[in-house]
């Protein structure tokens, strides 16, 4: 009987083992999803600005397909609008999502500013994709994405 | 370290009326993201340019919000519009609620 009891509270000795490491491995896969932000966390920050669907189209991101340098990626969003009193960009988001924080900046534009065009620089901290949803003067949302392979990461962790 | 922190634009002196022209502008400001370390291994609190607002005799034509992702001297290039003849008056804002300015005359013709 005792030998038939062994290899149970071995077997159940090692599932607690397995129970172990399984548990440590998803809180590190946690841990480092936290240092990071994620395609959903960068849609979550984009949202929490500009409420409703996106749309593809519309906007146009330009940036180094390849990126040496990770402290300072140049960047530039365009939206195609006439920017008329009548039809014009309110503003543009743009996110990040393999940086610590999804966030970068918006801008507010204006019918005088003449062109929904931004040029800007941006820090990555490794490969990531850049996303930009244009909010347009009638509510409607028009998003596009890039993304940027980084060599040498920016963010001065 | 403030004395350090300059803005630089590059504004056309003159313009077509109606003409799109293209707006640069650097201030020269470490952005701190609150991300990096120092030698000792401690955090340094974020310090960053969070804000500029750009505006032409008076009316808002840009208002950037910043995030640390932004990087150190922040470079932003934009459009203006000109009707008229007027002044560009740039505002950045940085955390501590420390501001700069710089101001640009474009004659329409």
């Amino acid at each position: 009987m005792s030998n038939h009891h062994r290899p149970t509270i071995g077997r159940r000795r090692a599932l607690v083992r397995a129970g172990g490491f399984g548990l440590a491995a998803i809180l590190g896969a946690v841990a480092a999803r936290e240092a990071s932000a994620t395609p959903e966390s960068a849609r979550d920050w984009l949202s929490a600005l500009a409420k409703g669907e996106f749309k593809e189209g519309k906007v146009t991101i330009r940036a180094p397909e390849i990126a040496e340098n990770g402290n300072a990626v140049p960047v530039t969003v365009s939206v195609d609008s006439e920017m008329t009193d009548g039809s014009y960009v309110k503003a543009i988001y743009v996110a990040a999502d393999g940086n610590p924080n999804p966030g970068v900046a918006a801008f507010e534009f204006t019918p005088a500013s003449g062109k929904a065009e931004v040029q800007l620089r941006i820090r990555m901290a490794q490969t990531q994709k850049v996303v930009a949803v244009a909010h347009m003067n009638d509510g409607s949302l028009f998003t596009a994405s890039r993304e940027v392979k980084v060599t040498i990461g920016g963010c001065g962790g | 370290m403030s004395d350090d922190i300059k803005p630089r634009i590059r504004v056309p002196a003159t313009a077509k009326k109606g003409e799109l022209v293209e707006i640069k502008t650097l201030i020269t400001h470490p952005m701190e993201s609150g991300q990096r370390r120092d030698s000792e291994g401690k955090l340094v609190p974020r310090l960053i340019v969070n804000r500029l607002d750009v505006t032409y005799n008076g009316k808002p034509v840009l208002a950037a919000t910043l995030e640390p992702a932004i990087s150190a001297n922040p470079y932003m290039a934009f459009f203006v519009r000109v009707e008229e003849s007027g002044t560009l008056n740039f505002t950045w804002t940085d955390d501590n609620k420390q501001t700069w300015t710089a101001e640009a005359k474009i004659q329409v013709s």
